[in-house]
């Protein structure tokens, strides 16, 4: 069983996000991630230590390359993931809204 | 804001400085100015989103080439309180054909004071996209993971 807290904090951020939505896609090295993402292959690592230690991401040696997929994507992890998703898009949802109302009146 | 989670549903709540009429208009015809733009399902570039004001209509991604998706089925659409779409979409944020894959999402729109609304989306039946997982990754079995690596060791 994941922790809900380390899911929910590994899955705020949404570099991270966009990390495990592709590697639900499909499993992929950290230099692959890098040329996909505007982010530093440094930074991509970091972000896999992440989401490997919240128990969204596993990974395992294919030659000279260590490829990361996502594994066991239980209903719990799909929750988490969807609440992030949601609490952000209503964010800026609500930011669109009280902002477009004030330059109407 | 806060959030509930429910057993296969998550519930998130926003307060907004507007009345339920322009809230509820900015959430469906407006859905293009607040919704992540990187989170559309076409190949090419987003053009615009386009919510369809009735129950039985769509929500569609348009692209700039003149592709189509249609990602969410509007199936209430009671103006200025509530409106419910189906989530038509897998977890590889994939267009979901199989109905019974897919999960729902209801939005209600309350007065919460004069110039303010108590928005509460609730995204239920999560279940069925979980489902459809292990009864992906049960079908194949080991075969998948095994093939799988033997893919990426070739390219590697």
């Amino acid at each position: 069983m994941t922790n809900h807290a380390a899911v929910l904090s590994a899955l705020a951020d949404p570099t991270r996000r966009a990390i495990f939505e592709r590697l639900a896609a499909s499993p992929s090295a950290v230099g692959e991630l890098a040329r996909q993402l505007p982010v530093s292959r440094p930074a991509v690592s970091q972000h896999l230590k992440v989401l490997k230690e919240a128990g969204l991401v596993s990974d395992h040696a294919a030659g000279t390359r260590r490829v990361y997929s996502v594994d066991n994507l239980g209903v719990g992890v799909i929750r988490d993931y969807f609440e992030q998703f949601w609490q952000q898009s209503l964010d800026r949802f609500s930011a669109a809204a009280s902002q477009s109302f004030r330059e109407e009146e | 804001m806060t959030t509930r989670v429910l057993q296969t549903a998550v519930s998130t709540e926003v307060d907004v400085e507007a009345p339920v009429e322009h809230a509820f208009r900015v959430f469906t015809e407006g859905i293009g100015t607040w919704w992540d733009p990187d989170h559309h399902l076409l190949e090419g570039e987003l053009a615009e989103m386009v919510f369809e004001p009735l129950a039985g209509g769509h929500i569609i991604d348009r692209g700039t080439d003149g592709s189509e998706c249609r990602w969410a089925r509007v199936l209430a659409y009671e103006p200025p309180h509530r409106v419910v779409f189906s989530w038509d979409i897998n977890l590889r944020w994939e267009v979901e054909s199989d109905p019974a894959k897919a999960s729902e999402v209801e939005i209600t729109f309350a007065s919460a004071g004069p110039g303010r609304s108590h928005v509460v989306l609730t995204h239920r039946h999560l279940d069925r996209h979980g489902e459809g997982w292990e009864s992906m990754r049960d079908s194949v079995g080991s075969g998948w993971s095994l093939a799988r690596f033997a893919e990426v060791a070739r390219q590697g």
